[in-house]
């Protein structure tokens, strides 16, 4: 029990310490890399949680996929954060807004459980035995309680697909594209074209390469 | 007290020392690998690869660890020192605790976790950020152009690895990777997902930027692309980190297609030593196929690449995922739940 609560602590206060590194940090690539940091310590509560299809799950798509295109747009922008930083003050009643309202909820959600504690039971699902792995028990609950919220959940994702794609593709007619099918279904006699070269008058201009 | 020793102490030492074990058995098998790397390329290109130091050459990849370790550690001018020296520990670090889920033979795995399947998938996309962070912090345009090129490319192409892996999850029912090598005690799942062996085989290929997909060094445009700012040390721990990862890729493969520690037909027991061989015969085989491919295919181009993830295996490894999916319901051959 020690050794878990040593985890907990060493875990939740490296996470909580990069997310104020997050909006700390000076360079926006560190900032990104705090992030993934602390996606990382949380990955680390939910194996101590025993939740360990989450964790994995957190680290392939928050680490793996999302923080890397985080990344690869951080680096790739020129932004003059010194800048940005300026109008800091003309943003802070917006932010301050979103903050206060953040941590009343947070409060709010705290208080229910203390006060009613029957609360949250009654919104959890009852804890399957030890023998079934939590993988097999989100299963159980997502493929049959949850199926239409989680259809729905994948068919606004899909929506959100096809609108960045729509939003980003462009046909741009002078970009030279490799067309597999065109060069492998050539034949020779479309592209050689064997002429007999008289001396000293050369390949004329209407027998030359077409 | 007696708890702590009983209950804590020894099992971790004991831990520690089997962590050890393994990392040095990779790190020699790593080295081997470099000269068995050399040696194949040479033989298939008429050559005779390294043969003076020790028999056979055999002392060659010390020789490489010693040149490499007394050189100096270069940090270039307007680098971001501690990410520059981060990125290839990170490499590395990554490519070993990758191994403390392989199941060695039966019972033989350091950490026989429920989700092994998904925390190798974790472990091997974690390793874009290695590149990725090598190629900012060198400072250097180069550098820069192999890191965002490898990052999209082993992007591209875990997807199509993830729907490989989903595939063979749906036959096995469990992500522990014992319980997927038991699955193929009757037959090894190569033989019914053929095409999603190759896919796989091709994927491990592109993310462990090993030739035909060396894009990410690419030394005729890249000089040698993310790591070309990097010396002595910090460039060693790049060259360990891919060579473990194609070790890594191998010993996947081997566990998802080709049976991990089970013997050909049942000629011998499965149990330690015979199981343990035959997965290290396995690995070897493909590791020597990818060696073969090197010495083969000419480097593919960049968008050539892009197309052949996202056009042609993605749509492909979808299709045979619904496919397999369609004839376990159809046929009832739904594994039962474990």
């Amino acid at each position: 029990m020690i050794v878990q609560a040593i985890c907990f602590y060493i875990f939740s206060a490296i996470a909580v310490a990069s997310g104020v590194m997050v909006i700390a940090a000076r360079n926006p690539v560190h900032s990104v890399l705090f992030l993934i940091l602390a996606f990382f310590n949380a990955a680390g509560l939910f194996v101590l949680m025993g939740a360990e299809f989450l964790a994995m799950i957190l680290v392939i798509v928050y680490v793996g996929a999302v923080a890397v295109l985080f990344l690869f747009v951080v680096m790739m922008l020129d932004i003059d954060f010194a800048q940005l930083r300026s109008g800091a003050v003309r943003y802070l009643p917006i932010g301050a807004t979103v903050g206060i309202i953040l941590a009343v909820e947070l409060v709010l959600m705290f208080a229910a459980w203390v006060f009613a504690p029957e609360v949250g039971q009654a919104l959890a699902a009852p804890m399957p035995g030890a023998h079934v792995t939590n993988t097999a028990a989100l299963g159980d609950l997502l493929y049959t309680k949850y199926v239409y919220a989680f259809q729905a959940a994948g068919i606004i994702l899909l929506i959100a697909m096809i609108g960045a794609i729509v939003l980003t593709l462009r046909h741009k007619p002078d970009v030279r594209r490799q067309k597999i099918g065109v060069q492998v279904s050539r034949r020779r006699t479309e592209t050689i074209a064997l002429v007999k070269v008289k001396a000293r008058e050369g390949i004329g201009e209407e027998e030359g390469v077409r | 007290m007696s708890d702590f020793w009983s209950g804590y102490f020894w099992p971790t030492v004991i831990t520690i020392l089997e962590i050890l074990l393994v990392v040095i058995v990779i790190a020699v098998a790593m080295a081997y690998l470099t000269y068995f790397e050399r040696k194949v390329l040479a033989l298939m290109q008429r050559r005779k690869g390294p043969n003076v130091i020790g028999p056979f050459g055999l002392w060659q990849p010390w020789a490489d660890a010693l040149k490499l370790a007394t050189k100096e550690t270069i940090i270039p001018s307007g680098a971001n020192a501690t990410i520059f020296l981060m990125a290839p520990m990170l490499l590395f670090m990554l490519s070993l605790v990758a191994w403390a889920v392989i199941p060695f033979g039966e019972g033989l795995v350091l950490a026989d976790i429920n989700v092994g399947i998904l925390y190798l998938f974790a472990i091997s996309s974690l390793g874009v950020y290695g590149i990725i962070m090598a190629g900012w912090a060198s400072n250097s345009k180069y550098a820069f152009l192999g890191g965002l090129r490898s990052a999209a490319q082993m992007v591209s192409y875990e997807v199509s690895i993830g729907f490989v892996l989903v595939t063979v999850l749906l036959c096995v029912g469990s992500l522990n990777l014992s319980q997927i090598v038991l699955a193929q005690q009757h037959v090894w799942f190569f033989i019914p997902l053929f095409p999603m062996f190759i896919v796989f085989f091709i994927s491990g290929l592109a993310e462990t930027n090993r030739a035909p997909f060396d894009l990410p060094e690419g030394e005729s445009e890249l000089v040698a692309g993310f790591f070309v700012e990097y010396s002595s040390m910090s460039f060693a721990l790049f060259y360990l980190g891919e060579y473990v990862n194609m070790i890594l890729m191998s010993a996947m493969t081997s566990i998802l297609f080709l049976g991990g520690w089970l013997p050909p037909f049942g000629i011998t027991p499965a149990h330690a030593p015979y199981g343990t061989i035959w997965f290290i015969l396995k690995i070897s085989f493909v590791l020597f196929a990818f060696l073969w491919v090197r010495a083969t295919f000419p480097r593919f181009r960049y968008d050539q690449l892009m197309r052949l993830g996202w056009k042609v295996f993605l749509p492909a490894s979808l299709f045979w995922l619904v496919l397999t999916a369609g004839v376990l319901v159809w046929a009832g051959w739904l594994p039962a739940r474990v």
